[in-house]
């Protein structure tokens, strides 16, 4: 057996800011990765999409470079972006070793002194940009707007999972520059973010750096953990009709499941591989290669803080019936709830799943790479090294232990199923669906 | 020592970059191997790549090299499609087929212990697929269903109708996919057909890289692949590169797409090929343009107008003449603004506001100065050296990449811009709410626009 492993370094700051450092000299390029532990579970309703939008506003100036972020460091030869969820922001950099100190200068100014540079006009500019993403990733996109509607039934009114990340465009529309601030000073502060160094740098140094850019700015009071009054899965099947501009067909299942990390989430995960990643998985081998009802079909355990939710996804090939699909997942469904999956399957998946680790330990920087994952350890586990206990996870995983995730949490009366149909033809969907409004 | 926010700091100089070393070797059954050394994680990767993509489909069958690259994993001597996804599988293996105008790649990401038993199957599925024809009736459906289901999808539409602008009846004219009408036709016969002819490892090159000496990385691809035996016919492909494509006037046309929240765009015309000595001129001049977030369209478009969430221009490069064009995603009622804004910046560009000191700097830095880190993963490594082998450039080509984007004067870029990018040549394609634009297109001096079906 190959070593999977991922070494680090980790120091905290007088102001609370963890630093984590990971060596890998193999390209003179450094991945500077920043998180914050505020994502759309942090807004309230009548102002979703607000920590997404800041975001956006990261990337404008700050009080000592009160001008965008994106020419100094592309100059540089650097790769940026950012992203925001549910639970966390986060943003980064690549960068030739020769300007990690640029890099973590503007990272810790942003962090620091956004304030000054936030200007209305700014702030009027990315809201429309964020209305133009939300356009051309939601609303002008077939199937854009399920996902939408099954979030707003999964989960109460006020539940922060209630709403997606982007938010709704009137909520957009009456957010106010004020709000912008406080939202800043609430939770853009050290003590509830990490940073981490990936790739061509010493840890002596590393740490030197992140001091010298990062140690002068106050200290702030750790956010209050959110803590939604209830996610209680819904005690019956509730069924959904959406038409929309689409040209077959989709039918979506939702369940409540456990939370990122604790004991079931490592068991779906498995789950969703032997249900529907590749030919040889049960319900693509059903739908798709024997009976040719289905022309996709897709499972995921979409892990997350407070609570998950797994997702199955399967668009109906032409002339085929919802129906008909729904009632073969409900029989793979019975029985793996039942027998559980075979030992072979059980080992094609943890397979992929070992490899998956290793593939992950190939880049140090941008989304997913070592240093995403170390900030992702640290905020949600307070521990950057779970790299080897959360691939324990799945070897640890047994047929009865998936078998018994499968009959505890997939149960076929208590989910939300969504029938995404062609406009005008309702009848498409599963039958006794009520009709909702998404926009 | 605090920090100073007096200023930025300094960058220092570029750390040395060295693209490792590319060793060749050929087969006895004509195959080109090239590896290279990637000393990281235990993990190897493998592109095959085979001359001749979607612009070698002959005319009416739009879609046969995709199809049969499809066709691939569908089993093998006496394992089933199931079986060979279970192969790999079990490997923890990722497998990938990409049809392109030019060539058809297969790429393998597979543990390092493993790579043995996962070359081996890709040599399988590769040399000798069963090419059944009860596989070829499933997997011909789920590709006319796909195509059905691109019908709803804004930047696909736009896509395929403005490669046939672009292109009229040249070979490069379609996507990879092909036609409804074509892939109805389509049998497996001529699938058998076109993977004898094409699927020779005269015509193919396999590049491995991975954390082993190159004689174990040689050794590998031997084992596996000097069973194909080449019975392909004689000579090299005929390319869709060698036929000049026609002259075709600019154009206004419109996919009518009712209601639609935003205008999907695409606006240029045909260019250069990959290979042109000119290449890295065009480079810098699309840095300047529109080719990276900081460029004068997408800050024009996106933050100071506030039209879209993002807009490119981009070469779609080929062996023949490539496509030069903006793509974007714009709110629909700024359609027509966004459209003179995009002619403007490439009207400019060739003389009236050519690239400042400031933005040749921005660009140039922004092409080498993070270079590397595109040889951070074996995959990439082996990916960009098939590049080589696709458009006939040298072992020596990484290395004096950054050299050679140092040495392109701003009079260099202007003139590519002259050369390749025409405001008076672009046509304009969008995807769009035909009734709610229909009265402000007139005035941006096409005429009436063209209207086209979503699916032609």
């Amino acid at each position: 057996m190959d070593s999977v492993s991922l070494p680090f370094a980790r120091q905290t700051l007088a102001n609370g800011l963890d630093v984590i450092v990971h060596e890998d000299h193999h390209v003179p390029i450094v991945a500077v990765n920043v998180w914050y532990h505020v994502g759309s579970k942090n807004e309230r309703p009548g102002r979703t999409g607000f920590a997404h939008l800041f975001e956006h506003l990261m990337f404008e100036g700050s009080a000592h470079h009160n001008a965008g972020y994106f020419p100094p460091l592309q100059r540089a030869g650097a790769m940026l972006n950012g992203s925001t969820n549910t639970d966390r922001t986060n943003y980064w950099e690549v960068v030739p070793t020769s300007a990690v100190d640029l890099a973590l200068w503007l990272e810790s100014d942003r962090m620091g002194y956004l304030l000054p540079a936030l200007t209305e006009q700014r702030f009027e500019t990315q809201r429309d940009v964020v209305l133009n993403e939300r356009r051309q990733n939601y609303e002008n996109r077939p199937y854009g707007f399920a996902v939408m509607a099954i979030a707003a039934a999964l989960y109460p009114d006020d539940h922060p999972y209630h709403w997606l990340t982007i938010g709704t465009a009137d909520d957009l529309r009456a957010m106010r520059l004020e709000e912008v601030q406080e939202f800043f000073r609430t939770y853009y502060h050290p003590a509830n973010a990490s940073l981490t160094l990936a790739g061509d740098i010493d840890p002596g140094r590393a740490f030197e750096l992140a001091d010298r850019y990062f140690g002068e700015l106050p200290a702030g009071a750790r956010p209050e953990p959110v803590r939604p009054a209830s996610a209680a899965a819904p005690g019956r099947e509730v069924r959904l009709l959406l038409e929309d501009r689409v040209e077959l067909p989709r039918l979506y299942m939702a369940w409540h499941s456990p939370a990122m990390f604790h004991d079931g989430d490592a068991e779906l995960d498995l789950l969703a591989d032997l249900l529907a990643n590749g030919k040889a998985s049960r319900l693509y081998r059903t739908l798709v290669y024997e009976r040719r009802i289905a022309l996709d079909v897709s499972a995921h355990q979409n892990s997350r803080e407070l609570s998950s939710f797994f997702l199955l996804v399967a668009t109906a090939a032409p002339g085929q019936s919802l129906t008909d699909i729904a009632a073969f997942i409900d029989l793979e469904l019975q029985r793996t709830a039942d027998e559980g999956p075979s030992e072979a399957e059980m080992e094609r998946a943890r397979a992929q799943i070992e490899a998956q680790f290793m593939y992950r330990l190939q880049t140090v920087g941008g989304f997913g790479g070592k240093s995403d994952q170390l900030n992702a350890y640290n905020i949600y586990r307070g521990d950057p090294g779970f790299f080897a206990a959360d691939l324990a996870r799945y070897r640890t995983a047994t047929r009865e232990s998936v078998r018994e995730a499968t009959h505890r949490y997939l149960g076929v009366d208590r989910r939300v199923v969504l029938s995404v149909v062609p406009r005008g033809q309702p009848s498409l969907a599963l039958a006794g669906s009520e009709p909702v409004s998404v926009a | 020592m605090p920090a100073d926010r007096s200023r930025l700091p300094e960058v220092g100089p570029d750390p040395p970059f060295r693209f490792p070393a590319i060793v060749r070797h050929r087969l006895a059954n004509g195959l080109d191997v090239r590896t290279i050394e990637h000393h990281t994680v235990p993990v190897v990767s493998c592109v095959l790549q085979i001359q001749g993509g979607a612009g070698g489909d002959p005319p009416g069958e739009e879609g046969l090299a995709a199809i049969t690259a499809d066709m691939v994993d569908e089993g093998t001597g006496h394992l089933s499609a199931i079986d060979v996804s279970e192969g790999f599988a079990r490997l923890g293996a990722e497998y990938d087929v990409e049809v392109g105008p030019d060539a058809t790649l297969f790429s393998l990401t597979v543990l390092s212990r493993f790579a043995e038993r996962g070359l081996s199957l890709l040599a399988d599925i590769l040399a000798r697929p069963s090419l059944r024809g009860h596989d070829f009736e499933r997997v011909r459906k789920l590709r006319l269903d796909r195509l059905r289901q691109l019908k709803d999808l804004p930047p696909a539409v736009a896509e395929r109708a403005f490669l046939r602008l672009v292109y009229g009846d040249h070979p490069y004219g379609h996507l990879p996919i092909g036609t409804e009408a074509a892939l109805r036709a389509c049998r497996v016969e001529r699938v058998a057909e076109f993977h004898a002819a094409a699927f020779s490892p005269a015509r193919a090159t396999l590049v491995l890289a991975g954390p082993l000496a190159h004689e174990t990385l040689r050794a590998l691809v031997a084992a596996a692949f000097s069973r194909w035996a080449d019975d392909g016919p004689d000579g090299a492909a005929a390319t869709a590169a060698a036929i000049d494509p026609p002259t075709l006037p600019r154009r206004l046309a419109i996919v009518p797409r009712a209601g639609a929240a935003q205008s999907e765009l695409r606006i240029g015309h045909l260019s250069a090929r990959r290979n042109t000595p000119d290449y890295a001129a065009l480079l810098l001049m699309n840095a300047v343009l529109g080719g990276q977030f900081v460029s004068r369209i997408n800050l024009r478009l996106r933050e100071e107008k506030g039209y879209t969430y993002g807009a490119r221009t981009g070469f779609d490069w080929r062996r023949g003449p490539a496509p030069f064009a903006l793509q974007a995603s714009v709110h629909t009622a700024a359609t027509a603004d966004a459209i003179r804004d995009t002619l403007a910046e490439f009207d400019a560009i060739r003389g009236a506001r050519p690239p400042s000191d400031e933005e040749m700097a921005l660009a140039r830095a922004s092409l080498t100065r993070g270079y590397p880190r595109n040889f951070e993963t074996a995959e990439q490594v082996a990916r960009s050296v098939a590049q080589l082998a696709l458009y006939d450039l040298p072992d020596s080509y990484f290395q004096e990449f950054v050299p050679r984007v140092n040495a392109v004067e701003r009079s260099d870029v202007v003139r590519a811009a002259e050369r390749y990018v025409d405001a008076a040549r672009a046509t304009t394609l969008i995807v769009g709410d035909y009734q709610a634009i229909g009265e402000s297109l007139p005035p941006l001096g096409y005429g009436e626009p063209q209207i086209l079906p979503p699916d032609e």
